[in-house]
């Protein structure tokens, strides 16, 4: 059919018909934008202010040369440890604290769901129980329990440990009981209808399969463990992040960047050791 | 002269020789059709002289002018003037026809100019008269990948007849239409070259349509051009003997007719990268 | 009867896990046990009776939180301003992001990709926190100093994630506009950028729902928001403030969850 047997629609849509569209959310944008601006007080010239401009100069003017002096050494090196320190025992207590609740909260472990029988209700509310503690222990980010754990227990690596446990015993909960229940459940439900007990058909039936994909989980979390360490450690909870802090605030830009450097080293060599001890496992 | 190619000879990187020892010229106005079997060295032929592609051996002189002596911007120029149709569309599936078929006069447009037809298209009733004559009209608005394979391979034809080159191109532009509609494709691109005045070379797979439209028939195999003559000229023992067969069927359009080769499929070639990236958080 | 046909590989798998997973193992165990001994923390103390009782005493001064009309009016505020300061940051990441991109992905060649690269891994490795206390510096306390931060370190991000895209993406219908005579940043923007859009789009989205997050979390250092809010009233040790803010946080999250998963549902076939 060519276009000559269609003269009553050449008129048609000469105009783009998303256009109206296209307007309206652009205007929508703007609308936002500046509202949004005057609210997070966006005043890009503050960055030009002269006080500012010497403040942040002489700062960064510090940063070269790095602060090499043996006693900053000696507190970086310290420092350094008590970061590793802290982000191992958080998560040594955090996979302790994950892996009884994964172990709850896995269908595939559950009795009750083979069958009919006693206590159907009690372990799906239990399941469910379990879930909404995991999810309210990963809601709030460790900072945040670092900054109120602080308080509590003091100046020290002792928040920053707890913090750890809570937040990411929660994280590692939840992915825990995923693997376990999407490994292959076949063994551990010949060993439920045959009637062993949950912890026997845990072990011999679900662990062998799902054991390193565990494991390769766990230290892919070591690995942001270290990171969230030196991040708390802003807010009291010791190591590295501390010592920044310190520094920051006596505007000691030479300390700054070498503990940076030493930041950025410490970031590459957990991923190294990370990828290496997840290669091994795999 | 609208091309000349002096024993124009290339070999790809991978060692593999496309073409030897290829002499051609058209004049401008002039229309033919390069058929052969797959793998005669057509595609390369066309990507040569759309300035794609450098020759290893031999001369190539275009549109009065020869291409890789000139500088980057000249090159830009020049290249403007030449339009390919590509047997796949390269079309993003996203972009809506309007813009696709505008795609054509990017060389001819400011950046200032594209970037605003992005936001409204600078030239509707442009874009809209061109695929009327791919009777197209009515998907104007439409996103590309809700066209079918052969709405998308006359939209690839629509973009390069609104960019109105001086040498027109096509490569194989018709392999995913059925026969009606292949036969008033190239009508429009024959139409086009009489109107403008433009060199059309085309290669086409099918025979039949090669001879019916073009007065000039190349024929290639194995990089070389084994005859280049009159469709008049064209014996039914010329062609036999091009693509090898004795007695069996020549290929004609909606008969052995080439797969669409097009662009991957959204989502699938793309290697996305995992949204859910393992992140610290 | 079939007799079974005990080979070597096989009584090798019987025999049990493989020792270079014995030695790694033991090797995490001793691993932790020497954390634990450095940081020599007194557990002892922790459990003790009397900081247990100390403990309890802190926990309750939580609850009841502060209710009061002005103060949920100062909460309510501080979470809108830490909404605009992950929005601002974000936006300004995809800006800034999208611009390194270009060369990250080889786009202006090798010297400029590896260029790219470098400052895109610096961006991203620094967190945002320290990001934060950085530009209190420069730019002064407030939430400024948390747009700021957020778009240095989101940047770092979103300019990987967009060379990725970029470098899978299928360069024919640039290269098809180029040799049509299109100039660089016509051809880049009609043939290779609608290819990547639904794939940045869906990060964009998916980052700036970690940035509230951490957008509450920046005003630990000065930045403005929720996080300001909770430092100070935690330094004045007024806990049932601290705890509306808590809370606020909580909702703030979740509602987020909740919208965003909904959102995505809805823009799946767009992005399929």
């Amino acid at each position: 059919m060519s276009a000559a047997l269609r003269p009553a629609l050449l008129d048609e849509a000469q105009h783009d018909p998303q256009a109206k569209a296209r307007l309206g959310a652009l205007l929508l944008a703007l609308v936002v934008l500046w509202p949004l601006a005057q609210l997070a007080e966006f005043r890009p010239w503050l960055l030009f202010d002269g006080a500012n401009l010497k403040v942040m100069g002489n700062f960064l003017a510090g940063f070269l040369p790095p602060a090499t002096n043996a006693e900053f050494l000696g507190l970086l090196l310290k420092a350094t440890l008590e970061t590793l320190a802290m982000a191992t025992a958080g998560i040594a207590l955090a996979f302790v604290l994950a892996l009884p609740l994964a172990f709850v909260m896995t269908q595939s472990l559950s009795v009750s769901r083979i069958g009919p029988g006693p206590g159907r209700w009690r372990s799906l509310a239990a399941r469910a129980a379990v879930r909404a503690l995991l999810t309210l222990l990963r809601a709030i980010p460790e900072v945040v329990w670092a900054l109120v754990l602080v308080r509590a227990l003091g100046l020290g690596p002792a928040a920053g440990v707890l913090a750890l446990a809570i937040t990411y015993g929660g994280m590692l909960g939840k992915v825990y009981a995923e693997i376990l229940e999407s490994s292959d459940t076949r063994p551990a439900r010949a060993l439920l209808e045959a009637g062993s007990g949950r912890i026997a058909a845990l072990c011999y039936g679900l662990l062998p399969a799902a054991a390193q994909e565990l494991a390769s989980y766990t230290v892919y979390r070591w690995e942001c463990a270290v990171r969230a360490s030196v991040v708390m450690g802003f807010v009291g909870a010791g190591g590295l992040g501390q010592l920044m802090d310190q520094s920051m605030k006596m505007l000691n830009g030479g300390e700054a960047s070498s503990i940076l450097l030493m930041f950025l080293a410490l970031v590459l060599l957990a991923d190294a050791l990370s990828a290496g001890l997840r290669k091994l496992l795999a | 002269m609208t091309f000349q190619l002096e024993r124009v000879g290339l070999v790809h990187p991978n060692g593999h020789r496309a073409l030897q020892g290829v002499t051609l010229m058209a004049a401008a106005g002039e229309r033919m059709a390069v058929i052969g079997p797959s793998g005669a060295g057509k595609t390369t032929l066309l990507r040569l002289l759309a300035c794609g592609l450098q020759p290893t051996e031999g001369r190539v002189g275009t549109l009065g002018a020869s291409p890789w002596q000139m500088s980057a911007r000249a090159l830009r120029q020049h290249r403007a003037r030449i339009g390919m149709v590509h047997q796949a569309p390269p079309i993003p599936p996203r972009l809506r026809v309007v813009t696709a078929v505008l795609a054509g006069r990017l060389g001819a447009w400011s950046t200032g100019r594209a970037l605003r037809s992005l936001l409204y298209p600078s030239d509707i009733q442009g874009a809209r008269d061109v695929l009327a004559r791919l009777d197209l009209a009515d998907r104007l608005f439409d996103r590309c990948d809700r066209l079918s394979g052969g709405q998308l391979q006359r939209v690839g034809i629509a973009r390069v007849l609104y960019q109105a080159p001086a040498l027109l191109l096509a490569d194989e532009p018709v392999s995913a239409l059925d026969p009606t509609l292949a036969d008033e494709a190239v009508r429009a691109l024959v139409a086009q070259s009489e109107a403008s005045g433009a060199t059309l070379v085309a290669s086409l797979h099918a025979v039949d349509l090669a001879l019916k439209w073009f007065p000039r028939i190349v024929g290639m195999r194995a990089g070389a051009v084994v005859f280049d003559a009159p469709a008049s000229e064209v014996t039914r023992a010329m062609l036999h003997e091009l693509y090898a067969t004795e007695g069996s069927v020549l290929p004609t359009q909606g008969h052995d007719g080439v797969a669409l080769p097009g662009l991957p499929a959204p989502g699938s070639g793309l290697n996305v990268v995992p949204l859910v990236r393992p992140g610290c958080r | 009867m079939i007799e079974a046909h005990v080979s070597a590989t096989d009584r090798a798998q019987a025999a049990g896990p493989c020792l270079t997973c014995m030695a790694a193992m033991a090797l995490i165990v001793v691993a932790v046990v020497a954390s634990f001994a450095y940081l020599g923390i007194d557990y002892r103390a922790l459990v003790a009776g009397d900081s247990l009782r100390l403990m309890l005493k802190f926990i309750k001064e939580f609850f009841p939180p502060d209710m009061s009309g002005a103060f949920l009016a100062k909460t309510a505020w501080a979470a809108l301003q830490t909404l605009a300061v992950s929005a601002l940051g974000t936006l300004l990441a995809v800006v800034a992001g999208a611009a390194l991109a270009l060369p990250a992905a080889g786009r202006l060649g090798t010297a400029a990709r590896q260029g790219a690269r470098l400052v895109l891994n610096l961006l991203r490795s620094v967190p945002e926190l320290v990001w934060a206390a950085l530009m209190v510096l420069a730019a002064g306390l407030g939430p400024f100093a948390g747009v700021l931060a957020l778009a240095l370190h989101t940047s770092g991000v979103f300019g990987r994630l967009f060379a990725e895209a970029l470098e899978n993406a299928p360069r024919e219908p640039e290269r098809a506009l180029h040799d049509a005579g299109s100039g660089a940043i016509a051809a880049f923007v009609y043939g290779s950028l609608p290819l990547v859009m639904p794939q940045w789009l869906a990060y964009t989205l998916y980052r700036w729902e970690m940035n509230i997050r951490m957008a509450a979390v920046l005003g630990f250092v000065g930045a403005g928001g929720l996080g300001q809010m909770l430092y100070f009233h935690l330094s004045l040790f007024q806990q049932a403030q601290a705890s509306t803010v808590l809370g606020a946080m909580c909702v703030l999250v979740v509602l987020v969850d909740a919208l965003s998963s909904r959102w995505r549902r809805g823009l799946a076939p767009a992005y399929a």
